[in-house]
């Protein structure tokens, strides 16, 4: 065989690694929810203090529905203060942090939500049914609700204060819902 | 403590662990035998310090030490003792500290075999064996630290992936994970032989039986996957062609290929760059695996974990790659220069073409594996490959690969006379198209299950041919029959051994083509004392019954075979468990094996009060050959591994 050919072999890898590499762009994760542009589901619980939170309620707002577990280490612990400080900012100015804490023990998801001191309401989901709705795939998951109750963006695995902070106002730059 | 005692260690490790690689490729370029001897000090340091890191982590989950995440992660209080062991391996972080320590092993092992016998090779080999060991400390430390920190420290851990408490957890990570890591060795001889230019047969008759332990451990971690999916996930099968089964499955692929041509270069002296090509394509396979497992760059039911290790692997992937096919290239010259084919009937020709066949069904996995990854490059789509696939383009290949088991061991070298393909093959072959008669008349209309039998049928005919003819040869100088039949197994191990192999793969093979053609099942809804028959057996639905087990709750139906032979009257719970920390309930199958049938039963939904259950029951066929084809393996590969006893006779 020619001299130069035979380096054709190593060169050969070079577009299989290309492709591996590209990979890492994508989150196998991110399945397209078919629910994004649709009305949310109503549902309504009861939350860790005894108040009800029903979503129709929040006909208006703009709401961030998470879904989270106190065993969800690390995305859970990390979103959990991100979702706190963005209730703050953002609560008198139209925004809803709402969390559902499904498939948890009760005590350990009081202990969670003091540990962070959520001051958002915050909820048990007993059975899953709110998270079947929601197709729940695994936690941390997101829901950005319109002012119109639409779900507009789902988002899967730890927020960060960037993504939370452009969403919410990009959803409340748009015009509000007749009353 | 313990978690910065433990990261210590692993720090010390990799220091050590680069040190020893350098210092032996210095020593063997140097030809310096103190800086050898002190690169084997090193390793048997990293060893030690690997060892300890193992130690300090069980000790964390025997101690339930929340403050360790991996362990708040994979264990939680209720996780019952053994488990708290396993759990080691139980997801990313602690499965590669299970390798490295596999790997330091062997590297122990390497050392004392090869440190007289091998001398030109041996310190190249040592160093390559030193840097992998290297890289997978880099990613122990940095990129997936297993000891890593939690706070704030939970009052209970999360605990681990409940399909993961079984006893499958214990042996198939394990035995997986010793083929990976045994595949290692071969690569580095092989690198060494190319570093030193030392490319003849002496590196391939080195590392011949570590190929063929490498091969064992990973044949035998597929068979336990499979048994464990067969067992646990209650699908009712054990091979799914997911990404990660593809994974393990390639490096096999192509580990057989390689036992087969290295006999071909031990003999007539060719295939030198083939054989060197297949080694690194099956390490290179070995680490794409991990890649895949652990990258979650393709989605899969065993991707567990996403993170900067993906990006680990792939540049080693891509080192270990390019630098392997760069130093082929580099001495292509001396690899190419080998002997020629005399006959296209022959025993070479045969051993190649199940090496292209091996390596075509390697790159159909393959390409099948990626492809979504490149539909969502080129074209944007999310799409997946399915078995469908898999079965179409792979089947084909197997039979092929099949007929050529009964040509191979058989067949004359060089040149084939038609006397030898007479004496040798006009009984197997009639036998086989007796036994396609006989199979079809049975009532078989599969005309895949008809080929794929006659042609098992055919090949234990070509081993029974074989056995009798040497048998005979031995009795007629007098010995008697067992003791002639059993010496001729231990005189000439590495032949029959390779034989009692073939026949594991025969029964394997029946038990495969069994259950994909004669399995049925049935979805049904019971209430209390209703009956139901498939497959010539009856079920009756007998109640339902809660009960509250360590780390979980747990809902068992009672069901019992009421007809169907000696399996009447046996009682079937199987079970629906409720994990806290899992979305949806994890089903508890239960069976009743048998050499023909299994009845296996998957608890679907119930009513509350125990009234009315569902259940999936299944009649599957033959699948235990499967399992009796492992144990059966096991016996050749030990055969054929035992030292070599002919030239002393």
């Amino acid at each position: 065989m020619k001299r130069a050919w035979r380096w054709l072999l190593p060169l050969a890898a070079v577009p299989v690694l290309a492709l591996l590499a590209y990979g890492f762009r994508l989150n196998p994760r991110e399945i397209p929810s078919p629910l994004v542009g649709r009305p949310a589901a109503p549902f309504a619980l009861t939350s860790f203090d005894g108040a009800k939170l029903d979503l129709a309620s929040l006909h208006g707002r703009v709401v961030v529905l998470n879904f989270w577990a106190s065993w969800c280490y690390p995305a859970c612990y990390e979103e959990a203060p991100v979702l706190e400080r963005g209730w703050r900012a953002y609560r008198d100015r139209g925004v809803t942090v709402l969390g559902v804490d499904i498939q948890d023990k009760d005590e350990a998801g009081r202990k969670f939500v003091q540990d962070f001191s959520l001051s958002f309401p915050n909820a048990p989901d007993p059975g899953g049914k709110v998270s079947v709705d929601y197709g729940i795939y695994g936690v941390p998951e997101t829901f950005f609700i319109d002012r119109q109750g639409a779900i507009r963006v789902k988002h899967v695995s730890a927020l960060t204060d960037q993504i939370f902070k452009d969403t919410v106002e990009r959803l409340l730059a748009e015009p509000a819902p007749p009353r | 403590m313990i978690p910065e005692a433990g990261t210590g260690a692993l720090l010390v490790a990799l220091v050590l662990a680069l040190y020893g690689a350098t210092a032996a490729a210095i020593g063997g370029r140097r030809g310096r035998p103190a800086l050898i001897e002190s690169a084997q000090h090193a390793a048997l340091g990293v060893f030690a310090l690997i060892t300890a890191g193992v130690l300090l982590l069980v000790y964390a989950f025997l101690t339930f030490d929340f403050s360790v995440r991996y362990v708040a992660n994979n264990t939680n209080l209720g996780t019952p003792f053994y488990y708290r062991i396993t759990s080691l391996w139980g997801a990313l972080e602690g499965s590669i500290v299970l390798w490295a320590w596999m790997l330091s092993i062997y590297t122990l092992i390497v050392i004392l075999r090869h440190r007289t016998s091998a001398r030109e090779l041996y310190p190249w080999a040592l160093s390559v064996m030193l840097s992998v060991m290297a890289f997978f400390l880099l990613v122990m430390t940095v990129a997936a630290p297993v000891f890593a920190r939690l706070t704030p420290v939970p009052g209970d851990g999360r605990g681990l992936n409940p399909l993961l408490e079984d006893s499958g957890m214990i042996t198939h990570p394990v035995a997986l994970y010793l083929g990976f890591t045994g595949f290692t060795v071969p690569f580095a001889f092989a690198v060494a032989a190319l570093i030193t230019g030392r490319v003849g047969d002496f590196w391939i008759t080195t590392t011949r039986r570590w190929t063929i332990v490498a091969w064992y451990f990973l044949s035998l971690g597929l068979l336990i996957g499979g048994w464990w999916s067969y067992h646990v996930l209650g699908w009712g099968g054990y091979w799914a062609w997911d990404p990660v089964e593809n994974a393990a499955f390639m490096p096999w692929l192509t580990g057989t290929a390689l036992l087969h041509s290295v006999m071909i270069q031990e003999r007539r002296r060719m295939l030198r760059l083939w054989n060197i090509a297949l080694v690194m394509l099956t390490f290179g396979l070995t680490l794409f695996g991990t890649f895949l497992t652990r990258s979650g760059v393709i989605a899969s039911v065993h991707a567990f974990s996403q993170g900067s290790i993906g990006i680990f692997f792939l540049s080693f992937l891509a080192l270990v790659v390019l630098a392997g096919l760069g130093l082929i290239a580099l001495r292509w010259d001396a690899l190419a220069a080998q002997g020629e084919l005399d006959s296209v009937v022959s025993r070479e020709s045969a051993f190649l073409l199940n090496n292209v066949l091996l390596v075509a069904a390697t790159f159909t996995v393959f390409f099948g594996t990626v492809f979504p990854l490149l539909a969502e490059a080129v074209r944007d789509t999310k799409v997946s490959v399915g078995a469908p696939f898999f079965n179409q383009v792979n089947v084909p290949l197997f039979l092929a690969l099949i007929f050529l088991m009964g040509v191979g061991p058989l067949i004359a070298w060089r040149r084939a006379s038609l006397e030898n393909l007479r004496r040798n093959f006009l009984m197997p072959v009639l036998v086989g198209i007796v036994a396609a008669a006989v199979i079809r008349l049975l009532g078989v209309s599969s005309i895949l299950a008809v080929v794929s039998l006659a042609l098992t049928v055919f090949v234990a005919a070509t081993i029974g041919v074989d056995l009798t003819r040497a048998t005979r040869a031995r009795l007629k100088m007098g010995e008697p029959a067992l003791p002639a039949l059993g010496g001729l197994l231990l005189r000439h191990n590495r032949r029959y051994g390779g034989f009692i192999v073939h026949f594991a793969i025969l029964v394997v093979c029946v038990g495969v083509t069994g259950s994909q053609a004669w399995s049925v099942h049935t979805e049904t809804t019971l209430k209390r004392g209703e009956e139901t028959a498939l497959g010539g057996y009856t079920i009756r639905f007998d109640g339902l019954r809660e009960s509250q087990e360590s780390n979980h709750g747990k809902v068992t139906g009672t069901f019992t075979v009421v007809n169907g032979g000696r399996a009447a009257g046996t009682v079937l719970e199987p079970a629906k468990k409720f994990y806290p920390q899992e979305q949806s309930p994890i089903a508890y199958v239960d069976y009743r094996l048998g050499l023909l049938d299994d009845i296996y039963l998957v608890l679907g939904d119930f009513a509350r009060d125990g009234t009315s259950a569902t259940v999936k029951f299944q009649v599957n066929r033959m699948v235990s050959w499967i399992w009796i084809g492992g144990l059966v393996l096991t016996l050749g590969t030990v055969l054929a591994i035992l030292p070599e006893r002919r030239r002393t006779s």
